[in-house]
């Protein structure tokens, strides 16, 4: 059997911050990553370029052979864990390999969720989850004249453009009646969607899939309301989930992802988890989620990390802020925090749908909640400090509604300088 | 051995909004005036209505590397800076969730994000600042030469927190080398372990413990017997305090510098006996509390002015005097490369102030800050004198700050009259006036100073 001290699971931004942290506290404790993954590490929000063949796969790399040498680390790839016993401290992988760990940092993120729709299964379809995926849609992007996509998210919206720039044909079908819920209210998702729409991409939101199926070389995809529409190509984009399956009798206990307390700790002794597959405090209620985002990674990644070394500089997670930084069509749109008021809370926007401008700023008690912008420069980490400090906006109340950018910059400095 | 690195410092209160830098950046950067350009900005604080700084920090554990999804950003060990390899971004702005300064922002105009890259190490945005509000802080390069040299002193020096004259001893020793002998009359410098505890020495060169009066008379001594013995190679040092420099240790000192003695002799100047329980020196400022001068109905603190001891030492003729400020140790470092050359030919004398929490009134955090608000004031001159090329400022501040920005930071002035601070001033003003008559101009090359001086 392997030993190490520190084990990792998984290779991306959790995974790296996680050895980042543990190597300053710790430089000489044995320490293994292990991905599922065949390549080097890399991060699947940049996948949507290698589609579009702005980033070349052998450019995206985060880091490289020696990166892991020079760290004493010794990284194992194309091993997924298949079962963990937390009582034996020993995690098993599909290599038929098993390591015994005195630390495990469970990073093994999301993949993508696959909805239950009628005849899906004997359908070929695209993902858009790893570097693998990412090159084989690219190569069938080239090969196909028409495309639709499911769900109106952030991957599908990216591989729409895709597909509606290389020449496609695209159809963008989603259940919800605007393009992405999660991050934006209706009137910036109607400019995003105006966008979409102005390019020839056929946005078909409020509608349900049926079914689908193989139809000759093509695709076929019929919705609730009867209608059905022929394509080459089919990318389905309706969400990722946390990849929790090797779990079961671990001890390590779940819910939507792996739950974890402020340290990222698990229910297990000696076990941490961070990033997409990870359900931690929620900044907004009193709850746990699964905040699937890079900068969520980043940060439960670096605070697993301290954990685990035992490094007692590190500060609770102070819980997950949905943010969107967006991309399309040479447009910006960025959110942080809530879209939407809670009950008590105001709203501040600044709107202008001709000239494709809005902004809607969410206060309660002074204290900024969320704030959204299209078309509009905003430091979103500025704004995300914010949120997260609590900071009193009173005093500088209608300078902030007026300019949160330059506000925001000056409230910031005068904390640091 | 890590690396330290360059950096640029923003001083709010000399900073007018005039926004040359940000004008200077574009222009460097883009070859425009269009301010989108500018990777610099300045903002006005809506509450004190003071000028506040957007700058990428060149952060040591940078967040926007971190949420980096394309690897365009590093951290670049060597060098410091945080590059962005345009060829690598994919414009997904996620680097700016992670910047919580508004250091890596948008520009519209290029559509790609952009950050300072601290223009191969001169920034415009600097060079353009005529109020000395943005600084190019060169002080890790220092540290890069010398952080790998030896360090003479002991670990574990027992000096009051926030004390920098630990700073001095420590990095004085360790340019000069082994190859030197050290005197530490009684003062702080002893006090806090220099010279040893329970048998063991503090230091790793000959060290001795001088009486306060005969410091230098008894370098000088050391120095004649080495140079019998054939080692006129060893350098003499003194760290003393101002009590045995200005006062006890006057008349030695005074003697060796007319004899031309060869020694680097340093004092650090915290104004008073504060080891014995601050007590007044002549070195004291005006106005001071100490346990000797103190507050009451009938005395306010001390009622003499200081002796400028450093002026006092350029009258002897020294080969090298020099006033130096923890705050600028850019500029120590000059001026002890001088002053130990000097010292192979005859005196070499270094004036340091240093500040001092427990005697001075002040939080140890505030000690650099308070050398630096000396500086600005112009309470605290930064000047240099040899022999060929005369006085010579090396930090001017042509536009200082009032005294009583520096006056109000220390607790030992708090008592002051509107009197006090006024006369502060104007003898602050007056020692100015008179430095600058001692100035070389640069027209008068080839003249001494004494006709100079003559002159003036």
């Amino acid at each position: 059997m392997n030993k190490t001290h520190y084990l990792i699971v998984g290779s991306s931004h959790a995974a790296l911050e996680g050895l980042t942290a543990i190597r300053l506290h710790d430089p000489d404790g044995a320490l293994t990553l292990v991905t599922r993954d065949g390549h080097l590490p890399y991060s699947p929000t940049v996948l949507p370029y290698v589609v579009s063949g702005k980033s070349k796969p052998g450019r995206i790399l985060l880091r490289d052979e020696a990166y892991f040498e020079d760290n004493k680390a010794q990284f194992v790839t194309g091993a997924a864990l298949v079962a963990l016993d937390s009582k034996k401290a020993q995690a098993t992988f599909d290599n038929g390999e098993t390591w015994a760990y005195e630390k495990l940092l469970l990073a093994t993120g999301a993949r993508p969720a696959i909805p239950p729709i009628s005849g899906l299964s004997e359908t070929p379809f695209h993902v858009l989850r790893t570097l693998d995926d990412a090159i084989g849609l690219r190569r069938a992007i080239g090969e196909a004249k028409t495309a639709i996509v499911l769900g109106a998210g952030l991957v599908g919206m990216h591989g729409a453009e895709n597909l509606a720039k290389a020449g496609v044909s695209v159809s963008v079908i989603e259940m919800y009646d605007q393009v992405l819920p999660a991050y934006f209210d209706a009137a910036a998702a109607e400019m995003i969607e105006s966008a979409f729409t102005e390019n020839g991409v056929r946005m078909m939101l409020g509608c349900t899939v049926a079914s689908t199926e193989k139809d000759g070389d093509q695709i076929r995809v019929t919705l609730k309301d009867g209608e059905s529409l022929k394509a080459d190509l089919l990318l389905v984009a309706t969400g990722v989930q946390p990849v929790i399956d090797f779990l079961g009798g671990s001890g390590v206990e779940t819910d939507r992802g792996i739950l974890v307390d402020d340290t990222m700790a698990t229910s297990a002794p000696n076990v941490w988890a961070a990033g997409d597959v990870a359900q931690a405090r929620d900044f907004y209620r009193d709850d746990k989620s699964v905040v699937g985002i890079l900068p969520n990674a980043v940060e439960q990644g670096r605070i697993a990390g301290m954990a685990m070394a035992g490094d007692e500089a590190l500060k609770p997670f102070p819980g997950g802020v949905p943010i969107n930084t967006y991309n399309f069509y040479g447009r910006q749109a960025i959110s942080v925090g809530l879209s939407q008021p809670p009950e008590g809370a105001e709203v501040a926007c600044d709107i202008d749908p001709a000239n494709g401008h809005f902004r809607k700023i969410v206060l309660k008690d002074s204290r900024l909640l969320g704030i959204s912008t299209v078309n509009e420069p905003m430091d979103a980490g500025i704004m995300w400090q914010l949120i997260l400090r609590r900071t009193d906006l009173g005093p500088v109340r209608e300078a902030f509604l007026a300019n949160p950018l330059e506000t925001g910059r000056a409230l910031m400095s005068s904390t640091w300088r | 051995m890590g690396f330290a690195h360059n950096t640029i410092a923003f001083r709010p209160e000399k900073c007018d909004g005039c926004g040359d830098c940000m004008t200077a950046c574009a222009q460097a950067k883009a070859g425009s005036d269009d301010l989108a350009h500018s990777r610099i900005t300045i903002t006005t604080n809506a509450i004190t209505d003071s000028f506040e700084l957007a700058l990428c920090r060149q952060c040591g554990d940078p967040k926007c590397v971190m949420n980096c999804p394309s690897g365009a950003l590093t951290k670049d060990e060597e060098s410091g800076l945080v590059p962005w390899d345009a060829d690598k971004c994919v414009d997904c702005l996620l680097c700016t969730v992670g910047c919580a300064y508004g250091g890596i922002t948008f520009n519209s105009q290029t559509a790609h994000v952009q950050k300072c890259d601290m223009c191969d190490g001169a920034p415009a945005c600097v060079k353009a600042c005529s109020h000395g509000a943005l600084e190019h802080r060169t002080v890790g390069d220092i540290y890069n030469r010398v952080g790998d040299w030896e360090d003479m002193f002991v670990k574990g020096l027992s000096g009051c927190q926030g004390c920098n004259s630990e700073l001095l001893m420590r990095h004085t020793m360790r340019r000069v080398g082994a190859n030197s002998v050290l005197a530490t009359p009684p003062g702080c410098i002893p006090g806090m372990g220099s010279v040893g505890y329970n048998g063991m020495v503090g230091c790793k060169v000959p060290v001795f413990h001088p009486l306060l009066t005969n410091t230098a008379s008894m370098l000088a001594g050391i120095k004649r017997q080495y140079k019998r013995v054939g080692r006129d190679d060893i350098m003499m040092v003194a760290l003393a305090g101002d009590g045995g420099t200005t006062d006890v240790g006057f008349q030695s000192l005074s003697g060796a510098a007319e004899r031309g003695d060869k020694m680097l002799f340093i004092c650090a100047d915290n104004e008073g006996y504060m080891n014995t329980g601050m007590q007044r020196s002549s070195s004291t400022s005006y106005g001071s509390w100490t346990t000797t001068t103190p507050v009451g109905p009938a005395l306010h603190g001390k009622s003499q002015d200081a002796k400028n001891m450093p002026v006092i030492m350029m009258m002897h003729n020294c080969e090298y005097v020099a006033t130096a400020s923890l705050a600028y140790i850019e500029d120590y470092y000059e001026k002890l490369d001088k002053a130990i050359d000097a010292a192979k030919r005859g005196m070499a004398y270094l004036h340091v102030y240093a500040p001092c929490p427990s005697g001075w009134r002040f939080g140890s955090g505030d000690t650099i800050e308070i050398c630096r608000m000396g500086v600005d004031t112009n309470f605290v001159t930064l000047w240099e004198y040899e022999r060929d090329t005369g006085l010579r400022f090396t930090r001017p501040v042509d536009d200082p700050l009032p005294v009583v920005e520096y006056l109000k930071l220390n607790g030992k002035y708090r008592h002051l009259s509107e009197e006090q601070i006024a006369h502060i001033q104007a003898k602050t003003i007056e020692r100015v006036d008179e430095l600058r008559r001692f100035e070389i101009k640069q027209e008068n090359d080839g003249e001494s100073h004494h006709e100079s001086r003559a002159s003036a």
